[in-house]
């Protein structure tokens, strides 16, 4: 009896020991990044048997807006957390992710190994790195095979330049009435705004914080000069923003040539937004040989973490172990970040959609030639203010000098 | 509350039991009424203090409470200079105009004629006038969508198709207009929406207020020879008033805290040269995307300084004899 009894207790003994052993790790994420992560902790575990994850997937705002409220407070954040480009710069600020550029992590180290952009986006002005990039969104731009055909317009017409891009798009909507030559005339406005910075500069700041916004910045008339032009033409579907319902009823009818965007709209392309289109569309590079990204996503540590070691160990499977980042590919088409997760041979299968175009090689070669931009933590702002002073110019109530120089004041008043 | 009415007539004394009979008589009141200012605490009187402490320091959402750092009044200074802060209030002035007064030029009449004309439909009819209230914002911007649509709506080709017609066709647009996407249009596309949900919720206040008034009152004048119209001029309208001054009153605050519709139709973004901007939507837009929760508390209570103000202005139009009171009470 007495001996049963001692078994019994070291049994439970040793259950409750292994139990101590294991660590619990929680990571917040949104969809698709929920289906990445469920895919990749089976070889997770392989490596790192004694690590249990737990996946806490919200939505996409819900999974932000939690995640302030948990910095915010200092409790309730995930061990590890996704955070989309688009709120990077917002959680950067304050204290409430932990340094990776610092020891243990020296995330620094592995910047060589991932695509050049990426890690300037999450590093702050004073070089503290607040995440790692997961999946990137090369740009390129979309069109019609068929829409062009019949204008007689070669793709390479239309991406030479931008004027060539606008002679053309001409062409292509008038031998096309109904359709537009793009959604929106600011986006390609957006584009310019984000090619040929100087090193060091920011989209809107220079290093020290200065304004660059002015009538006399070449790269901002120039973006708001062709942007005008595209409007005047009447070659855009005044769409307003990606997803906004006249882009999208403007995509489902087909009544667009061509669209600027990150690869992974392809995936939206085929499974809802222009299902009808099969092989009618296809990818080439952004006019005016520009490169620019759209999106992306990227793994974070809070400072309240109570398991920072083995959190970094998932980041850094997640992040830097190019079979997973294959993996995270085939299965969401999360376009890898990690430079050696872009050399596996499913890059040189052509893409179903896009005619069997093998367009995954394009991007890859596009993602290289992004340029980094440098954060700035008013960037938020001065997007706001630059994109109605961009609408003012578009619909005509002010002319670009003006428009840029109010856009100047309006920003340089929020610096202090 | 304070002089209870035993003490008016004196009751044989309450014989002593035990304490827990003297702690029910003392303290379940209080203990019933608990739950209501425990959750007013929580969700009503801290988010109000809370705003008041955060609006004198400058904070991000992102980081620890502890990063708060005071700035006496400049986020309210701050805000006094920002030319969009006035552009939003220029906004929201102009759209609860223009949402507003229809709301109430159409709800009178209507429940007036709702009032007179129908009885057994009564309440029918009353509550499908009432259903826009109570759908979903959300809904109503996709049907709202597609009836707005530049390239795809269906009123501009209603009105593509009025055009069509000879003579009368000159009347109506002949290209198609860009509700939503032009400057001119985006504050009228908003108010529109606005009036048709709210003139069933404003009807029903006038209906209560109709049906306040005693039906003798129309009989005596109908007697004397007043016709439908004499009726509404001299009757209705004078016993109405106090009902009126509620309808302003809800309609002035509402329409100072217009957030959903203009937001949702301009895609979060205000719209063509920010034309849809209100001042909630820039308070949102400070905290949310500028991260600058100081500002945006600021502006909170600027916002509450002119609804204020605007409901004092309210409240000397319609006179104090607007709310029946004091003059009843004379």
């Amino acid at each position: 009896m007495k001996i049963q009894r001692l078994f019994v207790a070291a049994a439970l003994l040793s259950v409750s020991l292994a139990a101590a052993q294991k660590t619990t790790l929680t990571i917040g994420v949104f969809p698709d990044l929920d289906s990445v992560v469920k895919a990749a902790l089976p070889g997770f575990n392989k490596l790192y048997p004694d690590i249990d994850v737990k996946i806490n997937s919200l939505a996409y705002a819900d999974h932000h807006n939690a995640l302030t409220t948990a910095l915010s407070t200092g409790k309730g954040a995930n061990d590890v957390e996704a955070i989309d480009f688009g709120y990077v710069a917002k959680f950067a600020e304050g204290n409430g992710m932990t340094d990776l550029s610092k020891a243990p992590y020296n995330a620094g180290a592995l910047a060589s190994k991932f695509v050049g952009f990426t890690f300037p986006q999450a590093t702050t002005q004073d070089g503290r790195i607040v995440a790692m990039p997961t999946d990137i969104g090369p740009g390129s731009m979309f069109y019609r095979t068929d829409l062009l055909a019949k204008a007689g317009v070669k793709p390479s017409q239309l991406n030479a330049s931008w004027d060539s891009y606008i002679t053309n798009g001409k062409k292509v909507v008038a031998a096309n009435p109904g359709t537009f030559l793009i959604p929106d005339a600011s986006e390609a406005a957006q584009i310019i705004l984000r090619t040929g910075l100087k090193a060091g500069d920011g989209l809107y700041f220079d290093k020290s914080n200065k304004v660059l916004i002015s009538p006399d910045n070449a790269r901002f008339v120039k973006a708001f000069t062709v942007a005008k032009q595209i409007r005047d033409a009447k070659l855009d579907a005044k769409a307003g923003g990606a997803f906004s319902p006249e882009w999208t009823t403007a995509f489902q009818k087909g009544n667009l040539a061509t669209e600027f965007s990150g690869a992974w709209l392809v995936g939206h392309m085929q499974n809802w937004l222009a299902k009808d289109f099969t092989g009618k569309w296809n990818a080439q590079n952004l006019p005016g040989n520009t490169f620019a990204s759209w999106g992306g996503s990227f793994y974070g540590i809070p400072t309240q973490s109570a398991n920072k070691d083995a959190a970094w160990k998932l980041v850094q499977y997640l992040t830097t172990n190019a079979a997973q980042q294959v993996l995270a590919f085939k299965t969401t088409g999360a376009f890898p970040a990690l430079k050696a997760g872009q050399t596996d041979a499913v890059f040189n299968q052509g893409v179903v959609y896009l005619g069997n175009q093998k367009a995954r090689l394009l991007w890859r070669t596009a993602a290289a030639k992004i340029q980094p931009l440098d954060v700035n933590k008013l960037d938020p702002i001065a997007d706001q203010i630059v994109s109605d002073a961009l609408g003012s110019v578009l619909d005509g109530s002010k002319d670009i000098p003006t428009a840029l120089a109010d856009a100047q004041r309006l920003v340089e008043r929020r610096t202090r | 509350m304070t002089a209870p009415p035993a003490k008016l007539t004196p009751t044989p004394p309450i014989p002593k039991v035990g304490g827990w009979d003297n702690f029910q008589r003392k303290y379940a009141p209080y203990i019933f009424i608990s739950p209501f200012f425990l959750l007013f605490f929580v969700f009503g009187l801290f988010p109000i203090l809370f705003n008041a402490y955060l609006s004198v320091h400058e904070w991000q959402p992102g980081s620890g409470l502890g990063d708060m750092k005071f700035v006496g009044l400049r986020n309210f200074t701050d805000n006094l200079t920002d030319p969009t802060f006035w552009l939003s209030l220029k906004n929201t002035a102009i759209l609860a105009v223009e949402s507003g007064l229809p709301q109430h030029l159409i709800a009178i009449p209507l429940a007036f004629a709702i009032n007179m004309g129908l009885k057994r439909a009564q309440s029918f009819i009353t509550a499908i006038y009432f259903l826009p209230y109570i759908t979903s914002v959300v809904a109503i911007s996709v049907i709202f969508f597609t009836l707005f649509s530049w390239q795809y709506g269906v009123l501009n080709a209603a009105l593509n198709s009025l055009h069509q017609i000879p003579i009368l066709g000159v009347l109506f647009p002949a290209d198609k207009i860009n509700w939503l996407g032009e400057r001119a249009f985006v504050q009228p596309s908003i108010a529109m929406v606005i009036v048709w949900r709210y003139v069933g919720w404003n009807m029903l206040l006038y209906l209560s207020g109709l049906q306040a008034i005693p039906g003798e009152l129309y009989e005596a004048a109908a007697v004397d020879g007043a016709t439908r119209s004499e009726q509404f001029r001299f009757i209705t309208l004078p016993l109405l008033r106090p009902t009126i001054f509620l309808a302003v009153t809800l309609s002035l605050i509402g329409g100072f805290q217009l957030f959903e519709e203009p937001f949702i139709l301009t895609n979060g973004g205000g719209g063509v040269g920010q034309a849809g901007l209100t001042t909630i939507m820039y308070m949102f837009r400070t905290y949310n995307a500028y991260s600058d929760a100081g500002l945006a508390a600021a502006m909170a209570w600027l916002l509450f300084i002119v609804i204020g103000l605007l409901t004092l202005v309210n409240n000397f139009a319609f006179g104090r004899s607007g709310t029946g009171n004091n003059e009843a009470a004379k």
